[in-house]
């Protein structure tokens, strides 16, 4: 049977894959459109709120987290 | 063992009266909205416009964490309870001032330049607020029952709201409906400084947090909060930890369960706005608590398992909760009676046109006692030398009757017994994760980050993903395809499921349950 230390290194890769998924989804379907094509000030506030304030947050958190989970920092002794 | 419990009651009171005066000042902003863009920004004026959104989202989802990590490392250096008075003061103050700004008409552009600059300390404030108080509590409290002591804090956020709510009703009540337009929306402003100063000197008479107090006194204090907190790789596992295993689903539940069901009532079920007031003011009371009951239940069984078991019962529960609310209200499950159908004509005078405008006022009646109020208007304009209709308008409102009403109300509050589940025993859950010399600037990041940043999104993103379907239906429909979503009603709610389902796994394997201790 899978260890739990074990399955935390390993979904590791899962929140590294979610980063990239989300940087992807969230700049090509939903943050770069609202910026290019604004349909008012609120749409392009949003879009750039989810470009520079979201985005980073979700992607660069979720990768180092990820990174930490490989790397065995969450493990218990 | 008696003063113990009394003192530890002052406390709680100080703390918590301070944040739930935070919360006030930052609600009443939000509540008086429309009358503070007639105000300070003009709809015609397209800069001013443009402020307005920036105050509407800077303040909540920007300047929130700044203030968080300002306030945190202040904390962290000078102590807590000097930090959190200085947050107080500065909250306060703002929002204060912000009633006492004169209006466009008077100093023109200064004042949406104003009111922006206030509100986003109001922002910065809120930020450095509530790690000070959590962690000032938390730190007093004895182990066995922090999660209780700490809930009081946890309540504050629910009860500002009311509070504001109630203020805002008061006032109108007092005056004429022209006196509140045009000088008496300040009041609720004005009303903040003298519950401000009343806090301020509860708070100034109390001493600062023994656990801190110790560390300082010890030489332990943290040189570089900021770096140990955001640079140190052994303290930043558990802020991430934070952040997506708790306060990022804790804050889409709570936004949810507060903040959308109120808008999802009013603007996809049309319910009458009073109506639904009222139902989400008693489904609130109902639940405020249960934020006691489960932060003293955290501290016999976990706070991992109440705050996952929050998060996976929203999961599982939100669409069938949001169903049954469409269901209840929608007037396709109710049978009209035609006989009683009526419609009035009346005529308003346009400010903007000084033209006659036409209001269609059409009541419809159903079997189950609800009503349904069509309110249709028809503009008119100059064009050229002439008069034309420019463009009609049309909005309806639903009053139910006292048995779906009741359904409404129970829904809601389902929704925030799970919003008492995750967000009662958090504070306790935040605090115990660092040590105390960097506690507040490590708490009050993800905390704010979760709710102000993931939370406070939630409506904008909800409307654009029940948009994008309705669109999608929409041109399905035009091409005579086979519509793609069969309740595009429902799609807004993808957003908090699926970052509550994330968070609910990472902190399912992620988060250790076993018991801390705080004093290091």
């Amino acid at each position: 049977m899978i260890s739990m230390n074990k399955l935390k290194r390993l979904l590791g890769i899962v929140w590294i894959l979610l980063a990239i998924a989300c940087a992807y989804f969230g700049i090509t379907d939903f943050g770069w459109p609202k910026v290019a094509h604004p349909k008012g000030n609120d749409d392009l506030v949003f879009g750039i709120i989810i470009l520079f304030v979201l985005m980073p947050i979700i992607v660069g958190g979720l990768l180092k987290f990820g990174i930490y989970a490989i790397q065995g920092l969450y493990d218990e002794e | 063992m008696a003063s113990e419990s009394k003192g530890l009651w002052k406390i709680i009171g100080a703390s918590s009266l301070g944040t739930l005066i935070e919360w006030y000042d930052f609600y009443i902003f939000g509540s008086l909205a429309t009358v503070i863009s007639t105000k300070f920004f003009p709809s015609d004026n397209p800069t001013a416009a443009f402020l307005a959104t920036l105050a509407t989202f800077a303040a909540g989802f920007v300047v929130r964490p700044f203030g968080a990590l300002f306030f945190g490392r202040l904390g962290d250096l000078i102590g807590r309870k000097y930090t959190f008075m200085v947050t107080l003061l500065l909250m306060g103050g703002a929002t204060f001032l912000i009633g006492c700004v004169p209006s466009y008409e008077s100093i023109g552009f200064m004042a949406p330049v104003l009111v922006l600059l206030l509100r986003l300390l109001q922002g910065l404030a809120l930020g450095g607020e509530y790690g000070g108080a959590a962690t000032y509590v938390a730190e007093h409290a004895p182990a066995n029952k922090r999660g209780y002591w700490t809930s009081w804090i946890q309540t504050t956020a629910t009860v500002g709201l009311f509070v504001s709510l109630l203020v805002i009703m008061l006032t109108r009540m007092a005056l004429s409906k022209e006196d509140f337009n045009e000088w008496g929306w300040r009041v609720p402003f004005w009303v903040s400084i003298i519950m401000v100063a009343v806090s301020y000197f509860i708070r100034k008479k109390m001493g600062e947090s023994p656990l801190f107090a110790k560390v300082k006194a010890e030489g332990h204090l943290s040189k570089n909060p900021l770096k140990e907190s955001f640079g140190n790789k052994a303290n930043f596992k558990y802020v991430l930890l934070a952040l997506f295993g708790a306060t990022m689903g804790q804050g889409v539940v709570w936004y949810t369960g507060q903040f959308y069901a109120m808008s999802f009532i009013e603007k996809i079920c049309m319910v009458d706005k009073m109506q639904s007031d009222v139902l989400i003011a008693i489904a609130l009371l109902m639940g405020t608590p249960f934020f006691l009951v489960f932060g003293a239940l955290s501290d016999k069984i976990g706070r991992k398992k109440i705050m996952l078991a929050g998060m996976l019962l929203a999961v599982f529960c939100y669409r069938p909760i949001y169903e049954k609310m469409y269901q209840t209200v929608s007037i396709k499950n109710k049978v009209e009676i035609v006989s009683k159908q009526n419609t009035k004509l009346s005529f308003v005078i346009n400010p903007k046109t000084n033209l006659r405008d036409s209001v269609y006022t059409t009541n419809y009646y159903y079997q189950d006692g609800a009503e349904k109020t069509d309110v249709k208007t028809i503009f008119l304009m100059y064009k050229g030398k002439g008069i034309v209709t420019s463009k009609e308008e049309i909005k309806a409102s639903i009053i139910v009757n006292n048995s779906d009403k009741w359904t409404l109300i129970w829904m809601v509050f389902i929704q925030v017994l799970f919003v008492t589940m995750v967000y009662g025993p958090i504070a306790a859950f935040l605090v115990e994760l660092f040590p105390t010399n960097i506690r507040y600037t490590s708490m009050s990041l993800p905390y704010h980050i979760g709710n102000g940043v993931f939370g406070g999104l939630l409506p904008a993103v909800a409307v654009y993903l029940a948009t994008k379907a309705n669109d999608a239906n929409s041109l399905a429909e035009s091409a005579g395809q086979q519509l793609p979503y069969d309740k595009p009603y429902l799609e807004g709610l993808w957003y908090p499921i699926i970052v509550s389902g994330v968070c609910f796994i990472i902190g399912m394997v992620y988060i250790n349950s076993k018991h801390k201790h705080i004093d290091d």
